[in-house]
């Protein structure tokens, strides 16, 4: 489910290689593409027939609704109903394993929250963030199935940012640029993990099967304005006032204004969980991971 | 501030964890800690003449938790108890104190404060840098304390339990400080409670001689004995609460003898100067 998406993409890949059978769902077309794939909308009866006739044993839900970026309205609060229809498929056609692949932004920005964030924590105040109350209400939602319907395996999976080669993802948008909107006075711990690495712990999910809500984190966090440099590209300090006001223009991305307190304070999640019961490893260090964007997505004007 | 050789080789020994770009992943900065540390290095030697007593009983390594009483209108006791553990330990530690809530939505102070390893004061990270043998500087009087007047300069607020529910839990020993002189150094007459909400920080303390600037007296910092206390951390209040209490005496009476011994010394150093003013009359 979302399988055209950037980090979708390589693990359908990812899984053909390893002697899976892989079948695809995704409202975006996707050309060429290597499996068996079902371009539409999830909700309607031919995707639940598409869905009935390749009885999958586990499924993986990635959708792009939770993005901060501020350019396609017309999804929000599209991502529970999405979610709902997964799982409610999943029980009707006998689905052994359902892994929700949620974000680490599910804990929210503040000055007094704690900084590393566990499993067991809630989310924070989304008011003022439409599309962070979608991630909250789907990951809560996808929460809620590990007790309502226990013979199904649920695995959440609290995602930090990704960044890679293919510069797919949240992170990989705000960083495209070649100067880079931050926060006057605030530079935010960022923590990130290289789109390898995110395949691999859903490959290792898969595999593994482990029930429950995880954490998935990798190399230690940098500060954002480190990020920023060592990405090639220039942070320019807005003062909060301005800021909302200038996203959008001048060349600055299109951030939803809920995000600013994202950039202003850290969210920085501790995977050890994850880590210990997939018993999942990192490969790529931070510097090597930024430096994979910054060669491939060089900042426009070089 | 010019990084001294000092400095930067203490930073250099510090047994933490620093990963990428020298950064630790609790934001801690080798960069900003080099030029941070090195105006307190010149605070502690020169501006504020800082003598410490008995840094031998905080130990070189493994979880510690330094609690000590503050001084002055501005938390200058705790940028000198750090600049201590720089500077007169081998191998150096760096003491990560909990901050108040407010410094961590001021622009710059925020980000300036947790690249300094100095992060907001809640419970999770207290236990976390605890759980990673780090030293923790706490002062239980919070905010209370630092907006003492100058004439209860001497006196302890009342101590929060937090701390020692904290120790207790993680088996961690406690380690009195008492800090002398801030008070002297910043001598608060008053506080401007509704001028410090308007600029979102609790209180903005009045000194006596207008300027908020601080006062190039003496500091002491004396620091006593470790105990480990007893129990697990779930007790009673009424129980939890003796424990601090003990705490706080001890420091209390930590204070009033450095108190007492600084009178004496003070003097002194008056009854000299009007000697040797008397000798340079008559000369």
């Amino acid at each position: 489910m979302g399988a055209a998406g950037g980090v979708a993409t390589r693990l359908v890949v990812r899984l053909l290689g390893e002697g899976h059978a892989v079948f695809g769902i995704d409202q975006r077309p996707w050309v060429g593409a290597p499996v068996e794939y079902y371009e539409g909308d999830l909700r309607l009866r031919s995707a639940e027939r598409a869905f009935g006739a390749w009885r999958p044993d586990v499924v993986v839900h990635m959708d792009p609704a939770a993005s901060p970026f501020a350019d396609d309205d017309d999804r929000r609060g599209s991502l529970v109903e999405m979610t709902r229809t997964v799982f409610d498929y999943c029980k009707a056609h006998g689905v052994e394993h359902c892994v929700q692949v949620s974000r680490h932004t599910f804990y929210g920005a503040g000055s007094g929250l704690p900084l590393f964030r566990l499993e067991h924590e809630p989310a924070s105040d989304t008011h003022g963030f439409p599309r962070l109350a979608d991630v909250v209400a789907a990951d809560t939602f996808a929460t809620n199935v590990l007790w309502r319907v226990p013979e199904l395996v649920t695995t959440v999976l609290r995602e930090c940012y990704t960044l890679g080669p293919t510069g797919h993802g949240t992170l990989a948008l705000y960083l495209r640029a070649k100067r880079v909107p931050v926060v006057l006075g605030f530079d935010p711990l960022i923590q990130l993990i290289h789109e390898e690495d995110a395949i691999s712990a859903l490959v290792r999910t898969i595999e593994r099967r482990p029930r429950g809500v995880f954490n998935i984190a990798g190399p230690p966090p940098l500060p954002l304005s480190d990020v920023i440099r060592e990405a090639g590209r220039i942070p320019v300090s807005i003062p909060e006032f301005a800021f909302a006001g200038l996203l959008g223009r001048f060349g600055l991305p299109p951030l939803d204004r809920g995000a600013i307190s994202h950039l202003k304070f850290p969210i920085v999640v501790d995977s050890s969980a994850f880590r210990t019961c997939a018993n999942f490893s990192f490969a790529h260090d931070v510097l090597g991971t930024i430096h994979a964007f910054r060669d491939a997505f060089p900042p426009s004007g070089q | 501030m010019r990084v001294t050789d000092q400095v930067r080789e203490a930073i250099d020994r510090l047994e933490i964890p620093f990963g990428a770009l020298g950064v630790d992943e609790y934001g801690t900065s080798k960069e900003h800690l080099r030029s941070a540390l090195s105006a307190f290095a010149f605070l502690y030697r020169h501006y504020f003449t800082v003598e410490t007593h008995g840094i031998e009983h905080v130990p070189s390594r493994g979880r510690a938790m330094l609690v000590g009483n503050h001084s002055g209108g501005i938390a200058i006791d705790a940028a000198m108890v750090i600049a201590a553990c720089l500077l007169e330990m081998n191998p150096p530690r760096l003491a990560q104190t909990m901050t108040d809530k407010f410094l961590a939505r001021m622009p710059f102070i925020g980000t300036w404060s947790s690249r300094m390893g100095q992060l907001t004061g809640l419970p999770q990270h207290a236990e976390r840098l605890l759980e990673d043998e780090r030293l923790l500087l706490v002062f239980p009087e919070g905010t209370r304390g630092t907006a003492k007047l100058y004439r209860d300069r001497h006196s302890l607020v009342d101590f929060g339990t937090g701390f020692m529910r904290l120790a207790l839990r993680t088996k961690t020993p406690i380690i009195p400080v008492a800090v002398l002189g801030g008070s002297e150094a910043f001598p608060t007459i008053a506080n401007a409670y509704r001028m410090g909400q308007f600029f979102g920080v609790p209180y903005i303390p009045v000194v006596a001689y207008g300027l908020p600037v601080p006062f190039p007296t003496k500091i002491e910092i004396e620091i006593g004995q470790p105990f480990v206390p007893k129990s697990d951390g779930i007790e009673d209040n009424v129980a939890i609460r003796a424990q601090v209490e003990e705490v706080k005496s001890t420091i209390g009476r930590m204070v009033l003898a450095g108190a007492r011994r600084r009178r004496g010394v003070l003097s002194e150093i008056d009854r000299a100067q009007r000697v040797d003013a008397l000798a340079d009359e008559s000369a």
